[in-house]
């Protein structure tokens, strides 16, 4: 009796085994696709250029002016969110550095006083000098900075992705 | 028999509401399960409430990072009730914070945790998660300048994360700036992603509530004891049981029904949050401010130590939801009631204590400058008034920006001491130090100074006393 049921119950194993495989190979065929948008953004490798902020005769030496500029390959979608900001300085060399806006600390936007010679975040009270170091506050590192040139007399500023503290920053 | 009895009892054969649903909904409960045992319920009602409102705004929102700003603008000044609806969308989610975490205090209070319901509380901490992640995305989905920088803002926090920080933040952002990409992504999480896994597990929630019974309120000196705690239970709700509805249930909907009212309320008499400008990355005049249930979080980020301030990021967080996940497993038998459980009390009333300070810190923000403080007028200051050089340290105490800080007789800042009467602590040269090289916590000013200038400051600063 058991050996006439079992070429019934290898067939039904096989069967449930069948099922469950080709369940799995439709999940998988759908998930590769689902994940691919669920993870783009880490697929794409974003290219960065250099965007100009203007002409280098216009910037007084010792002023820090607020410049904007597009980010590279902005998606028609984006509107006013392709901009991004920098705090663009020349110093008494005639030397530029173009700091990042987010505050190191947790990302607000820092503001240039100038009259105090600062900038301060309206986030925690993080404190910076005019060269980006920290001068008071929570902020673990000094501000980020873009990489500048000086292209046909124009000032170009390096786009790149907003900065990100990690871990294991310091401010030396 | 009537034709509509006959339809009925038709559709009930085919349907089996008499066999399957009305045997949940008379389920038996235990008696004097009071007004304690609302909560639950109430939140159960604001999800429903946040669902219908949310399906309503979908119809008028544009979720894109171009056209989301424009659309809000829409919904508040011109579409048909689009104000209130947004007002109720927003206190619906407040309520919905409130009661989720009262709901998880009585819980713990009264110890329902405990055998065999661990994994009702295990289902409501990865809800309460889920819920928070829900006010989050939902406030960010506000799409002004606060919504753009509050992304970046939590991007920060995500990269804190060793190893994978950096790229946890870019799949937030959906790039390495905002973008295209960022509003799309918040709403499918908010509107998709996250609603799916709540209502998966507040399917669980419920079917266990059917599957273990509602906890009996406890009562000092019985214990749990999971060999005999089934049977009973059992007995007890056969002897003295009430059906769920309408003897239990009807404080759950009358409640239920009265959050919902005070949420429409304050949405018609206060009404949704302002939207502030445009969200364009480039505007930098905003200070970034979470909702109120987010606040305290905030505030602690100010207040922690810098030093141990990363690890405590991607630290406490993973660490705090094991703690609670493992609760139910720690203890999960014994007393059950809050008079035999004193320590437990004591320790909601400390973390109740402590959020609620954070979050009274966290809108005064004294540790933030005050970039719209009042310049100090002449009157208001001590010494000789009529005196050029202390009139000078007045104006430079305003322009060179020690009011954003420093307070003088009701003018100023709250983040570093008060200088109302400084000339009493420190002299003349003591003062000048403190300005030229700063201190541990401000910045040094020689570099932005002159000589006379600090001579006029300190002069000034030393006459108030």
């Amino acid at each position: 009796m058991n050996d006439e049921l079992k070429p019934e119950q290898s067939r039904r194993d096989f069967l449930m085994k069948l099922s469950l495989g080709a369940g799995a190979i439709a999940a998988i065929a759908v998930a590769i696709p689902v994940g691919g948008a669920l993870l783009a953004p880490l697929l794409e490798n974003e290219q960065q250029n250099w965007a100009t902020v203007g002409a280098e005769k216009d910037f007084k030496p010792g002023s820090v002016t607020l410049v904007t500029f597009q980010n590279p390959d902005p998606k028609a979608f984006a509107g006013v969110t392709a901009n991004t900001a920098s705090w663009l300085r020349k110093d008494l060399n005639n030397q530029f550095i173009a700091f990042a806006v987010n505050c190191s600390h947790l990302g607000c936007p820092v503001r240039w006083e100038a009259n105090a010679n600062l900038f301060m975040c309206p986030c925690h009270g993080g404190v910076y000098y005019h060269d980006g170091t920290v001068a008071s506050g929570p902020p673990p590192r000094a501000l980020s900075q873009y990489r500048v040139r000086i292209f046909k007399g124009n000032v170009q500023i390096q786009t790149g992705p907003i900065p990100i503290t990690n871990l294991t920053a310091s401010r030396k | 028999m009537s034709a509509i009895k006959k339809i009925g009892s038709w559709l009930d054969d085919r349907l089996g509401y008499t066999e399957n649903i009305l045997p949940l909904i008379k389920h038996l409960a235990p008696p004097r399960a009071k007004w304690t045992y609302v909560f639950g319920s109430a939140t159960l009602f604001c999800l429903i409430l946040q669902v219908v409102t949310g399906v309503a705004l979908s119809l008028l929102y544009q979720p894109s990072s171009s056209l989301a700003f424009q659309s809000l603008n829409f919904i508040t000044n011109e579409a048909a009730f689009g104000k209130v609806l947004r007002g109720i969308h927003y206190f619906g989610a407040s309520a919905m914070v409130l009661m989720v975490g009262i709901h998880m205090i009585r819980v713990y209070i009264f110890a329902a945790y405990k055998y065999p319901r661990e994994m009702s509380w295990v289902s409501g901490v990865i809800l309460l998660l889920l819920t928070i992640c829900m006010g989050f995305t939902g406030q960010l989905l506000r799409w002004d300048s606060n919504g753009v920088w509050s992304s970046v803002v939590a991007a920060e926090q995500m990269g804190r994360m060793p190893f994978i920080g950096k790229y946890v933040a870019r799949l937030l952002l959906g790039g390495d700036t905002i973008g295209g990409h960022t509003l799309s992504r918040f709403y499918s999480y908010h509107v998709f992603i996250i609603p799916a896994m709540i209502f998966g597990f507040v399917g669980l929630h419920l079917y266990l509530v059917f599957r273990n019974g509602i906890s009996e309120p406890p009562k000092a000196g019985r214990q749990v004891d999971p060999k005999t705690y089934k049977s009973w239970y059992a007995n007890m709700l056969k002897e003295i049981g009430v059906p769920f509805w309408p003897d239990a249930a009807w404080r759950d909907t009358l409640f239920g029904a009265l959050v919902i009212l005070v949420v429409v309320i304050l949405a018609v008499v206060i009404g949704p949050p302002l939207l502030n400008t445009a969200p364009d990355p480039a505007y930098i005049k905003t200070t970034p401010t979470p909702d109120w249930y987010m606040i305290p979080f905030f505030a602690l980020f100010a207040l922690m130590p810098p030093a141990i301030e990363s690890w405590v990021i991607f630290l406490a967080p993973p660490l705090i939801i094991l703690l609670m996940l493992a609760l139910p497993f720690l203890s999960n038998k014994g007393e059950r009631s809050p008079v035999k459980r004193p320590w437990a009390v004591f320790g909601v009333i400390c973390v109740v204590i402590f959020m609620t300070c954070l979050l009274v810190i966290g809108y005064k923000a004294p540790w933030s400058p005050v970039f719209d403080a009042k310049p100090l007028p002449l009157t208001s200051v001590r010494g000789n008034q009529a005196d050029s050089v202390i009139q000078k340290g007045t104006h430079l105490f305003y322009i060179k920006g020690c009011e954003y800080c420093h307070q003088i007789n009701g003018y100023g800042g709250f983040k570093g001491p008060n200088l109302t009467e400084v000339g009493n602590r420190l002299d003349l040269s003591l003062i000048k130090i403190r300005i030229v090289n700063g201190g541990p916590d401000m910045p040094s000013f020689g570099g932005a100074l002159s000589k006379d200038e600090v001579d006029a400051l300190a002069i000034f600063l030393a006459a108030q006393k």
